[in-house]
């Protein structure tokens, strides 16, 4: 039988010979555990050590060029940072009061045994301004910020939006991820500040009730070591985790499958691997700004 | 109106899995297909991949002359709006209610002025039955209305080949005929390629111009309508009798052994059921894509199965066809009353304007 509209050969796919095969090579498949247990963890590895990351970098890169696409998304993006604030402000601030405490108790007394309380506020400011605020930064837009991005993404994806989306002619990219980035980001940069300042506030509490320590020296001393770079530093780290935690964030999310699970797999990831890359950042950071920018002398 | 789809050599595999390979068919511009497949033979993979959401191991997708798995980004995007799709769930944007959902590829891709979105809009939430339901989030509806909302998006922007997955998935019988109807009315309108993936035998029987069966990873064949209803390929005839019989099993193919048992018993030597006839539009419109009742079967000299083409009126459309399309065209000519077509939906009361849609 051969009309218009049939495929040539098509029925070959159902005769006995081929069903044969398959049906023997999926027991053969079956058969041999050891090499198929040592073939899983062999395949796993080169997933986590090139695929994954190889993927990433890829949306990384589209999503850069996403980013020189007109018109960029003010609407989405301005929805998304006053999202990101609204579940990072609070703890954020409940965060950054007892880190400044904790710093003040820490510091404070190592300071005293060396003699030098007249620097408790400069010690303060620069384990604040430089390390603190950017650590507690990174743990809240990753912990807070990156996970709500993906748990959202994630759904998206579950529910074929994404697929949705792309068929309706629309880049994902350009259209959420971008926006959400960049609003994580400006965000972050101010969420910094908001640290430094409370954390600020929390250790001349600390210091000044509870440590006997004299307003005066605390605020005299302020700006003795801590200097501008310091704090664009920290700005700039805080901008750095920003786009960091939304594109693992990203990621995560346009990659979840499985249902509802799936998610919940991808927000888990997303944290755990957006620490781990913002804590490595944050070094990195540090140690390239130890070397360029020179220490305030005293 | 409508593209032609010509798939060539299409493999495609998740890691080791093979999906299906060498899948190769073309759907015919401005006619009904529908794919079908025991549940896991990848039919929704291979939607996703005729509009270039998955990209194939090897193969072509020529839609019209472009090669859709290798173009460039832009080009991809460009060509992606000759589609519409309708996912299993509607995939409708779950932060803005159904109008701006509906609107959604109108205000992305037109300079339309906000009153003539809201005219489009607001006519294919009435082509779908969904008037009223505008301000309603997609979560506060049904599955049944989520699926329609969805038809209503995948339509606003007059695509010339609609994909469908699965429209019966969740839906009651009811509400699928209906479905079915609308999708057929489309048809007759917008003169677009459609491919329809399901699972309902029902659907398959009545609804398209041609079948294609995925099996085993190969598409076992593809072809017109009456072709496939007629064959006596083990697998096309116990897929499209909804049978237990045939090569066939529970949770994969089943053994030789099993089949001769069957084949002793003598459970494979049946009749095949009659064909049916071809649900027809109701809105007094006849598809271009439409063949006759039995033309396949009279042009390949196979014999349909006794009864064949007779729907509940106990009419045989073999000797109706050519008296319905006159009539058809005599009514959307003059405004006279045509014949009702098989399906019980009898065809609108032709207005001043002629026999339009709605």
């Amino acid at each position: 039988m051969t009309t218009d509209g049939i495929t040539p050969g098509g029925i070959g796919g159902s005769s006995p010979s081929g069903r044969s095969t398959s049906r023997r090579a999926r027991r053969a498949g079956g058969g041999g555990g050891g090499s198929a247990a040592l073939r899983k963890i062999s395949d796993g590895a080169v997933n986590v050590a090139v695929k994954e990351p190889g993927r990433f970098f890829a949306l990384c890169l589209d999503t850069f060029r996403a980013i020189f696409r007109w018109p960029f998304q003010w609407r989405e993006f301005i929805e998304q940072s006053w999202f990101i604030v609204s579940v990072t402000v609070i703890p954020t601030m409940l965060v950054a009061i007892p880190f400044g405490g904790i710093l003040s108790l820490q510091v404070g007394g190592l300071i005293r045994q060396l003699g030098a309380q007249s620097y408790t506020g400069a010690t303060a400011v620069v384990a604040i301004v430089r390390e603190a605020s950017p650590l507690v930064t990174s743990l809240l837009v990753a912990g807070a910020a990156g996970s709500a991005m993906c748990a959202d993404i994630g759904s998206r994806k579950i529910r074929e939006e994404i697929d949705a989306m792309e068929v309706l002619g629309i880049n994902p990219l350009h259209r959420l991820v971008v926006p959400r980035m960049f609003a994580c980001a400006f965000i972050a940069l101010f969420l910094n500040g908001l640290v430094s300042v409370v954390g600020l506030v929390g250790g001349y509490v600390f210091n000044v009730m509870l440590q006997n320590g004299t307003p005066g020296a605390y605020l005299a001393s302020f700006n003795a070591i801590a200097q501008l770079p310091d704090l664009l530093q920290a700005e700039f780290k805080a901008f750095v985790f920003g786009i960091t935690a939304g594109l693992v964030a990203a990621y995560k999310g346009l990659n979840a499958k499985g249902g509802p699970k799936g998610v919940g797999d991808a927000v888990n990831q997303t944290v755990v691997i957006t620490f781990m890359l913002l804590f490595v950042e944050n070094f990195i950071i540090s140690t390239l700004y130890f070397q360029f920018v020179p220490s305030k002398g005293m | 109106m409508g593209v032609e789809i010509r798939v060539e050599g299409l493999t495609k595999s998740f890691g080791r899995q093979v999906i299906w390979q060498d899948v190769s068919l073309s759907i015919p511009a401005g006619e009904i297909s529908v794919l079908l497949g025991p549940s896991g033979t990848g039919k929704s993979v291979f939607l996703k991949s005729l509009v270039g959401l998955l990209k194939p191991d090897r193969g072509h997708i020529y839609i019209g002359d472009r090669d859709l798995p290798y173009l460039p980004e832009h080009q991809l995007y460009e060509t992606r709006k000759l589609f519409g799709v309708l996912f299993q769930d509607g995939a409708l944007f779950g932060s803005m209610n159904l109008f701006d959902n509906i609107a959604f590829p109108l205000r992305e891709h037109t300079r339309k002025t906000e009153a003539e979105v809201k005219r489009i809009v607001l006519e294919k939430m009435d082509l779908v039955g969904l008037m009223g339901a505008e301000g309603k989030l997609p979560g506060e509806i049904s599955g049944g209305m989520k699926k329609r909302a969805g038809l209503a998006r995948a339509l606003v922007l007059d695509p010339e080949i609609l994909l469908v997955d699965e429209p019966d998935s969740g839906l009651d019988p009811v509400r699928t005929a209906f479905l079915n109807q609308v999708f057929i009315d489309l048809s007759a309108q917008l003169d677009c390629t459609f491919l329809i993936v399901t699972h309902d035998i029902n659907t398959a029987r009545t609804v398209p111009d041609n079948i294609g069966l995925l099996y085993q990873r190969h598409l076992a064949m593809f072809g017109p309508r009456e072709m496939l209803l007629s064959s006596e390929e083990p697998v096309v005839r116990q897929f499209l009798n909804a049978s237990k019989v045939g090569p066939i099993g529970m949770s994969e193919e089943k053994d030789a052994s099993e089949l001769e048992a069957e084949a002793k018993m003598g459970l494979d030597s049946g009749k095949l059921p009659p064909i049916p006839p071809q649900q027809m539009p109701s809105n007094g419109l006849v598809r271009r894509g439409q063949h006759a009742p039995g033309a396949w079967c009279a042009a390949h000299g196979v014999t349909p199965p006794p009864g064949s083409f007779i729907d509940e009126l106990g009419r045989n459309w073999v000797d109706e066809w050519p008296r319905y399309v006159a009539s058809m065209q005599a009514g959307q000519a003059a405004g006279a009353a045509g014949i009702t077509p098989p399906g019980g939906f009898p065809p609108p009361a032709p207005g001043p304007g002629g026999a339009g849609y709605r």
